[in-house]
């Protein structure tokens, strides 16, 4: 048996270390659950606008997303689109008689399927931000003379930002755990490299720790954001 | 019978190791979130408790699973020691990590309910004389369940879907089959949408079955139908 390395040698930033590793998974890990947001944040906007609209089949189709998204496994939307998106690329491709492009890169499908699901929950927290608007303020803020912008800035964001933030945090701390189930892919996140750093010096325990510290940095520095700026928007809406 | 008959027949065959699962799970981390919860009234153990929380809700249920799958059985203690029958089978280390990381989820919506209930019933009680028992049974338990009850049900929903992680550490649950039959047949769309259409079941029966018990629980009528 060889040497065994001692922890700090293990985790450190040096030749055997695996420190630069994990910090480069960390990171990885930030911006998949950054794209994701994005993505839900689009769709969930889409969804919820669809949701409150007067045309039946869009409100069908909006609600049974919603259902669908949240009755079924984050890991099922994951393998779904990782094994299924060359298939389905290939199938489009066809269609306009081009050959197949091949599997689209572990990032794209990754944060898309963490995406799709955030939406389904983005899409209800912003159903309930709108209803904290009156009709009649957006009615006044026009008759008032207020621009698209203004209303916008003065009268619709400062009340929907105090509703809607804390929830927002929530599945933002979702996506950022979530996205854990992105390296079933193999792109190299946190997970992953844990993983492949447990696998290669059998040391999975000290691994496994290391990368729970660094979720756990992740998880409560981004709390804390949430937190300040929830303090800044509600001071910003007139001190509540 | 063709392939799309027998892949939902092999899927349903798995729904009782989910099941199991989610039950086992879910009656640790309530039996576990009540301690918590117990161990946040006092001051000497609400560190531990915080700290628990803290903990299980800032990482990955995956991760948490990998630790107890691969990292604590490869410790020395357990793999030489007595619990490592336990250890050894992924559907304990599956319930084990799921228990942990469910309880500190459940500790938080049981302390939200708890924080709901007026100061004015407790003196109220205390007034009437209400020892530390009869006050937690008659005044303070029914109405945590009641104003719990949405909250803890979304948990428990949660649950189920994350049963399906346990397949990551090779339990052959809906997940697992359903990623063991496209290994077979390479079918990946059909046979996800089977296993997609199989957790919509669960999830929807589990709503209902709590949407009932809302309902039973709610003396003025006003839970949403």
């Amino acid at each position: 048996m060889d040497a065994e390395l001692s922890v700090p040698a293990l985790l450190g930033l040096g030749a055997d270390g695996w420190g630069w590793a994990l910090m480069a998974g960390a990171g990885l890990t930030l911006a998949v659950a950054l794209a994701a947001m994005a993505i839900g944040s689009m769709l969930g906007a889409a969804l919820a606008a669809a949701e409150a609209s007067r045309r039946v089949w869009l409100v069908r189709i909006a609600a049974t997303y919603g259902l669908v998204m949240r009755g079924v496994p984050e890991l099922l939307v994951v393998l779904l689109l990782y094994f299924g998106a060359p298939g389905m690329l290939a199938g489009v491709a066809g269609l306009f008689g081009l050959p197949a492009p091949g599997s689209p890169p572990a990032f794209l499908t990754g944060s898309l399927a963490i995406g799709l699901v955030s939406a389904a929950y983005q899409a209800e927290v912003f159903r309930g931000g709108m209803l904290a608007v009156p009709r009649g303020q957006i009615e006044a803020a026009m008759a008032a003379g207020m621009g698209p912008v203004a209303r916008l800035r003065r009268v619709i964001l400062p009340q929907v930002l105090h509703h809607v933030l804390p929830p927002l945090g929530n599945i933002w701390q979702f996506n950022l755990k979530d996205s854990a189930l992105v390296s079933i892919t193999g792109l190299a996140e946190l997970m992953r490299v844990s993983l492949v750093a447990a696998g290669s010096t059998r040391r999975p325990f000290v691994f496994f720790a290391a990368a729970m510290v660094l979720y756990l940095i992740l998880t409560s520095a981004s709390s804390a954001l949430f937190r300040m700026i929830e303090r800044r928007g509600s001071r910003w809406a007139g001190g509540r | 019978m063709d392939f799309l008959g027998t892949t939902s027949l092999g899927l349903l065959r798995a729904v009782p190791v989910t099941v199991l699962l989610f039950l086992a799970s879910a009656l640790g981390a309530s039996l576990v979130a009540a301690v918590l919860v117990a161990m946040q009234q006092a001051r000497v153990t609400q560190g531990l408790a915080r700290a628990w929380i803290f903990v299980f809700r800032g990482t990955p249920l995956l991760l948490q699973i990998f630790m107890v799958y691969y990292g604590i059985a490869a410790l020395g203690p357990i793999r030489h020691g007595f619990l490592w029958p336990a250890f050894r089978e992924p559907l304990f280390c599956a319930w084990l990590a799921m228990t942990c990381c469910c309880s500190a989820y459940i500790a938080e919506v049981l302390r939200g309910a708890l924080g709901a209930i007026p100061v004015g019933q407790i003196e109220a009680a205390l007034a009437c004389g209400m020892g530390r028992w009869t006050r937690l049974r008659l005044i303070v338990a029914p109405q945590v369940l009641r104003l719990a009850l949405p909250a803890y049900g979304n948990e428990l929903v949660m649950m189920i879907k994350s049963t399906s992680l346990a397949s990551s550490i090779t339990v052959l649950d809906v997940t697992g089959v359903a990623q063991q039959v496209i290994a077979h047949s390479y079918r990946t769309l059909d046979v996800f949408c089977l296993a997609a259409a199989v957790y919509l079941g669960m999830t929807a029966a589990l709503t209902a079955v709590l949407r009932r018990i809302e309902r039973s629980l709610d003396p003025l009528g006003s839970a949403p139908r």
